[in-house]
């Protein structure tokens, strides 16, 4: 692909920014600009960068994209199904834009202790005040696009902040609904968790429709020191859509950072995520599973950067492939000098369902530190026949053992997802794909 | 227990079995009668486990010849989940883990599977709860291993009562059990040994495979059969254990060879 080609099509995507309105803080309005001059400097990546050597993002340039002209006017009846059965606070945003009649308020006890979940545009002064040493700060666009992209149209999104010594006993709901066709929408959330506060959120992309759109999201995460996040995050967007994604988390002292995330939708997703453990004792862990089938491309590239002494962290990626669906994982523990007694484990385990699907995987260790314990692998392969046997054994039929292996390689990651009602119907979910006559 | 009067369950004639092209059971000949717990004794290698897998239908293992008839019904016909739900059980040397299922979950699939064969009610999870407790009860199980994956960092033995927690809930005509006994403490052995005991009635059989002689103390057979270079070459009653672990398996070489199961 050309530069020329690819410098068109992202002015194209540019198309409605210069329409936003200005924001009363200054250094998001500064943030636009320079986001915009990225843009105008880059192009989107081909295969022949290093780290889109696995995806062909090619696709996508051949549709073309605008920012959603009319939102829809749409109803809880026809979205509550999205809803989950914990949630008492609920951000709701269609095609990109802020859904103020689908959105909750914060609880009486929440609101006590003055926590904020809010759209980002109705910030107050004070939490501008909170918000201008992050926003935009830990994920960086200069050689990012999606993510330059997303801070060009950086204007709603997900705001929370988690005060000190709070602890927020229901999950807090992000929930992203795309309803149109050849809509871009850039999703911005940011969640800033202060010392010794403790929140779940859910970060939920999902469809009403199996139309081509794409979406763009960017995500900052900041644990302050002792602070508690449970992250979880899903992606079932269309089967036909586009999904980049950013992640970026920064732990302070002694922060703890958990995070699930799943991967059923799009045509082809990829999903950066950046972790960042800044300060001794903080403990990481990030497990994820891509379930895809037909066509479906699923690309996640995680970075977990230990640059203090006595920090832990745990990664397990699986990937379910099924009929000519490609996976790509490229995990990267990076353990810098000084970092001692960094105690690191990483494991993908993927499993192929055809002889036509594809995974290329690439965990990398980078240490710099001489007292460390790290360990990494990746596994390969189709279900096991001894346990196969083992269950026919038992007079399961053996498609019924293929799909029982099948869902147990799932489920043991959404085992993992601290809200009890959504691991019931993700497992309906894993339950229903890997179910084969 | 031998009976006058009861019916053959298992008929083996002249089984042969090759994995990768190498020949393992040459011309097997065993008859088991309900009510029966026959024991198979031989050294490693000499085929007895193999001879348990392809009773319960393992693929990696080819017929090359013979017979083996179950309940009137060609068994070498059936896939390995027809066999099962038919009445074989086999008894897994080394149990699967499975991370990801629930132990509950797979017990009580496998219960209903065996329930729809016998025109019997599936039970929900909440009825199998109840009964499977009650069988674990007969093992010594903790029912905190209900809700862990199956066999899933499990020890030795906890794995082995799994297997006879399997067994008395799919109730099989014939259960193979292939080194049961092995890698059990003697506590262990005990309890696994007084499942399969109170397990063994009238209307079903026992087949015990094994290196030694330990557990045929727990579980008395009524025939011992020695298996060597993938033939049963010396048949006997319980007392033919006792001789084998005086004498070693080196003894029964020098035997004349004798015809197995009659």
């Amino acid at each position: 692909m050309s530069i020329v080609t690819s410098d068109s099509y992202l002015k194209s995507l540019l198309h409605g920014q210069s329409q936003l309105s200005m924001s009363p803080l200054e250094r998001l309005n500064q943030l636009r600009a320079n986001a915009v001059d990225r843009v105008s400097a880059l192009r989107i990546p081909t295969k022949n960068d290093e780290e889109w050597r696995f995806t062909d993002i090619s696709p996508l340039t051949k549709i073309s994209f605008q920012p959603v002209r009319m939102a829809s006017p749409l109803q809880s009846s026809s979205v509550e199904h999205f809803y989950l059965a914990e949630t008492v606070t609920r951000l709701v945003f269609i095609d990109g834009v802020y859904a103020p009649n689908l959105s909750t308020q914060l609880s009486e006890t929440s609101k006590d202790s003055n926590v904020v979940v809010s759209n980002l545009l109705a910030a107050t002064s004070e939490n501008l005040a909170a918000i201008e040493p992050h926003l935009g700060r830990h994920t960086d666009f200069q050689d990012n696009v999606f993510a330059a992209l997303n801070t060009a149209f950086l204007h709603e999104g997900a705001l929370i902040i988690v005060p000190r010594n709070v602890s927020v006993e229901m999950p807090v709901h992000l929930l992203f609904i795309a309803t149109q066709k050849e809509v871009a929408s850039h999703p911005r959330c940011l969640l800033i968790a202060e010392p010794s506060s403790t929140v779940t959120v859910l970060e939920d992309y999902v469809t009403l429709q199996e139309e081509t759109y794409i979406t763009n999201t960017v995500t900052e995460i900041v644990l302050a020191d002792n602070a508690t996040v449970n992250h979880v995050r899903i992606q079932r967007d269309s089967k036909q859509s586009f999904h980049m994604a950013n992640c970026s988390v920064s732990l302070a002292r002694a922060s703890r950072y958990h995070s699930v995330s799943i991967t059923l939708g799009a045509r082809i997703s990829r999903y950066n995520l950046n972790v960042q453990l800044k300060d001794e004792g903080a403990e990481c862990a990030a497990d994820g599973l891509a379930l895809i089938s037909n066509h479906q491309l699923a690309d996640t590239h995680t970075c977990i950067d230990h640059t203090k002494p006595h920090c832990t962290s745990r990664q397990l990626h699986k990937c379910i492939i099924d009929d000519a669906a490609h996976a790509v994982f490229n995990g990267k523990i990076m353990v810098r000098p000084g970092a001692q007694l960094t105690n690191s484990t990483q494991s993908n385990r993927n499993l192929l369902l055809t002889s036509k699907a594809r995974i290329d995987t690439k965990p990398q260790l980078e240490i710099f530190a001489n007292d460390v314990k790290c360990a990494h692998g990746a596994t390969v392969g189709q279900l096991d026949n001894e346990e196969i046997f083992y269950l026919r054994s038992r007079g399961l039929s053996e498609v019924t053992a293929r799909n029982l292996l099948t869902y147990a390689f799932g489920a043991e990651i959404i085992d993992r997802i601290p809200i009890a009602s959504l691991k019931f119907r993700l497992e309906q979910t894993v339950l229903e794909q890997t179910q084969k006559n | 227990m031998i009976y006058q009067d009861s019916k053959v369950l298992l008929e083996v004639r002249e089984l042969c079995a090759t994995v990768n092209g190498i020949t393992i059971l040459k011309g097997i000949n065993l008859t088991v009668k309900s009510g029966e717990i026959h024991a198979i004794m031989g050294t490693n290698g000499s085929g007895k486990s193999t001879f348990a897998k392809v009773i319960a239908g393992h693929a990696d293992y080819e017929i090359t010849g013979g017979t083996v008839d179950f309940e009137g019904k060609n068994l070498l016909d059936l896939a390995p989940e027809e066999r099962a739900r038919a009445g074989i059980f086999l008894g897994f040397q080394y149990p699967i883990e499975i991370p990801g299922v629930a132990n509950n979950q797979f017990l009580r699939l496998a219960y209903n599977t065996a329930q729809i064969q016998r025109n019997k009610d599936e039970l929900d999870p909440l009825e199998f709860d109840d009964l499977v407790r009650e069988k674990m009860k007969l093992l010594e199980m903790n029912p905190d291993f209900l809700d862990r994956s199956v066999n899933e960092n499990f020890s030795g033995g906890e794995k082995k009562r799994n297997e006879i927690l399997q067994m008395s809930l799919l109730d099989p005509r014939i259960a193979i059990l292939d080194e049961t006994d092995s890698g059990l403490d003697i506590d262990a052995l005990r309890i696994v040994a007084n499942g399969v005991n109170q397990l063994a009635n009238k209307g079903n059989a026992t087949i015990l495979v094994t290196h030694y002689q330990r557990m045929l103390n727990y579980i008395v057979p009524d025939y011992v059969h020695v298996m060597e270079s993938g033939r049963i070459v010396k048949t006997g009653g319980k007392e033919l254990a006792l001789d084998l672990e005086k004498h070693g398996y080196d003894w029964v070489n020098v035997e004349q060879p004798t015809t197995a199961g009659t």
